[in-house]
């Protein structure tokens, strides 16, 4: 049964396999001098303490293949449950040819559970290093993001470390069962797609940020902080303080909400989320842009005034807790999906 | 003696529909057994039952003192040859003989080889690209070199030319005569069991109406010709399967197993077409009586 699985599989394994070689070499040729640009880059920012520039320099010098590798490493459990999940059984069926092997001296559990288990070990192992090699390669940059774009933010976090795994192995069982109860290959890639993009959104708005309770505290105002700061004449005139979805000392942390409280403790909402308004005379004093400082000193007049950021978010340092967490709710999910695809094929298919 | 085939008030149903109803048959080892109906009679449906590939929704089957597709072992020993025989098209014949050595404890990979040569296939063509006739050979060659105690073919022959139909029936009997297997073959068409069955079931309309050894279903249904008659009077143990009337004349096929005395009848044999035809003919002759009824 290997052999056969091995022989209606081994093109698109081929064809997998030399996609991941030509992708290994191109991050294992352009990774080391990345690193180096890097290290250099760090090197000379400190003594200056520039790093910030260089940060957004060095992002934005990579931003587009580090776009493109993030979302192939999104895709790929996509294609996986797409290309190999859904047609592994319906091509079967809509060929007729499940008749001649389930005719052999073999029953149909056994020959689910191989081409279940053969491909999708070769889905989830390929995914799963593409993933790594690419966490690896996007180190650097991943240490010099922007805050939307950091390890825990969920379009990156989703393309890094071991997640990648188990999203493909679920991706893959889910097209099998799929596949199963349709009978028919179209149908079956629509609904697989349709089922797994839904998840894969529920996932990070719904379940990932309750996966550890969150870190709630309260920030002084600062430039880590604070995207910048403006004049509203239209309302009276009042300071807005544009926050920025990153906490001062927490670099990386994946921000959930973020307000502006007030000096007693209560939001202070501005006219769209991340704006916070602050009642402080603009004709005179600190924040009037005619004073004799302009605008330099009303950041700490705000401050003084008790102005805070209040951020809730997953720090950081939680990156890896978090992935083996999701990892397993997915091999759980797989687990159950695959219990649910032998119990169909003995009792449902015929 | 033994038999290969039990069912016993055997039915199988999809959604309200039931394609298979209150079947019991007995089928003794050693026969060619011709299934017969015409198409959506449920022949596909009792030999997928017999083979394991659908559960019964009700009574029970048993096929060579197993459940069908219990386990490796009852898979081992019933080979099943489905309608259109399907092939992987993108496996060589090669290939289909590997899988056929690598899915089977039994096979016979000399008897597969020397079959394939003979009908000159080549090895390495691809099965997709292979004439109807030829892919039917192949299927029945892996059915074949399972060596299994029960060889089920669903239509082998529907789509096949006349030529190929006969080839492939011969190629059958010729590895039935060697192998010492039993087979059971479906077909709409009485022309193709003729020459191979010695056992004939028909099935009309998701029942079993008749089934037997071809000699005595033979032996025991006659036409009887004479003038007309009301089929009511004839005697208790003439089954009537069909009656035809015009003004003076009754046309009539019965079962008897008593010899016919009435000197008033012309008996003549039947032929198996007319025997099966017979069968078809009474049941489409019952629904009428029991439209008329209704209304």
């Amino acid at each position: 049964m290997i052999w056969l699985t091995w022989r209606q599989f081994r093109g698109a394994a081929v064809m997998m396999a030399g996609l991941l070689v030509i992708l290994a070499v191109v991050l294992a040729l352009t990774g080391p001098k990345l690193a180096a640009d890097y290290s250099t880059g760090i090197a000379g920012c400190v003594q200056d303490n520039t790093c910030v520039r260089f940060y957004d320099r060095f992002f934005g010098a990579y931003e587009t293949p580090f776009m493109a590798l993030s979302l192939v490493v999104l895709l790929l459990p996509a294609l996986a449950g797409l290309f190999w999940g859904a047609p592994l059984i319906t091509r079967e069926l809509e060929a007729g040819t499940h008749l001649l092997v389930w005719n052999q001296s073999i029953t149909r559990a056994r020959w689910l559970a191989v081409k279940l288990g053969l491909t999708g070990l070769v889905a989830a192992a390929a995914t799963g290093l593409c993933g790594l090699a690419v966490t690896w390669w996007s180190d650097p940059l991943d240490k010099s993001a922007p805050g939307g774009l950091a390890l825990m933010a969920p379009l990156v976090f989703g393309a890094r470390g071991i997640a990648p795994l188990g999203y493909a192995a679920f991706a893959f069982v889910l097209g099998v069962t799929v596949g199963m109860m349709v009978r028919r290959t179209l149908p079956a890639m629509a609904i697989t797609l349709a089922v797994f993009v839904a998840i894969q959104l529920a996932m990070p708005l719904l379940v990932r940020p309750h996966l550890m309770t969150p870190v709630t505290s309260t920030f002084e105002l600062s430039e880590a902080n604070v995207d910048g700061f403006g004049i509203n004449r239209d309302r009276g005139g009042y300071v807005e303080v544009r926050l920025n979805d990153s906490v001062p000392g927490h670099a990386g942390a994946w921000v959930l909400s973020n307000n502006l409280l007030d000096s007693s403790g209560r939001p202070v909402a501005g006219p769209e989320p991340g704006v916070g308004s602050v009642q402080v005379s603009t004709t005179s004093g600190p924040c009037s842009p005619s004073g004799q400082q302009g605008m330099g000193m009303c950041p700490a007049e705000i401050n003084r005034l008790g102005y805070r950021q209040q951020a809730t978010y997953q720090p950081l340092d939680r990156f890896w807790p978090f992935q083996w967490i999701e990892t397993g709710i997915y091999a759980l999910l797989t687990l159950g999906l695959t219990w649910l695809s032998f119990w169909w094929i003995r009792r449902r298919l015929s | 003696m033994k038999t290969v085939l039990q069912a016993q008030g055997l039915g199988k149903r999809y959604g309200r529909r039931w394609a298979l109803r209150d079947c019991t048959i007995d089928i003794p080892a050693g026969h060619v057994v011709g299934l017969v109906g015409p198409n959506g009679a449920g022949k596909t449906t009792l030999l997928k039952l017999a083979s394991g590939q659908l559960e019964p929704t009700r009574g029970g089957i048993n096929v060579l003192g197993g459940r069908p597709a219990e386990g490796p072992a009852q898979l081992a020993k019933v080979g099943f040859v489905a309608q259109d025989t399907p092939v992987y098209a993108g496996l060589s014949v090669a290939d289909h003989l590997r899988l056929g050595a690598r899915l089977n404890p039994g096979w016979d990979a000399a008897l597969a080889r020397e079959r394939i040569r003979l009908l000159g296939l080549d090895p390495n063509h691809r099965a997709g690209k292979l004439s109807g006739g030829q892919r039917a050979q192949l299927a029945l060659t892996l059915g074949l070199a399972k060596r299994p105690e029960l060889l089920i073919l669903d239509e082998p022959v529907a789509s096949l030319d006349p030529l190929a139909r006969r080839e492939f029936l011969q190629g059958l009997m010729e590895a039935v005569v060697e192998h010492e297997l039993s087979v059971v073959l479906s077909s709409h068409l009485v022309a193709d069991l003729e020459r191979v069955c010695d056992f004939l079931i028909v099935l009309v309309d998701s029942r079993v109406e008749v089934a037997g050894e071809v000699d005595k279903l033979l032996a025991t249904h006659h036409r009887l010709t004479g003038p007309r008659r009301d089929p009511d009077r004839l005697p208790a143990d003439q089954d009537v399967v069909s009656a035809r009337h015009t003004d003076r004349q009754s046309t009539l096929v019965i079962r008897t197993d008593a010899p016919i005395h009435d000197p008033a009848w012309t008996v003549s044999r039947l032929s198996l077409e007319d025997l099966v035809l017979a069968y078809m003919e009474k049941h489409t002759a019952d629904n009428r009586r029991i439209a008329l009824e209704v209304r």
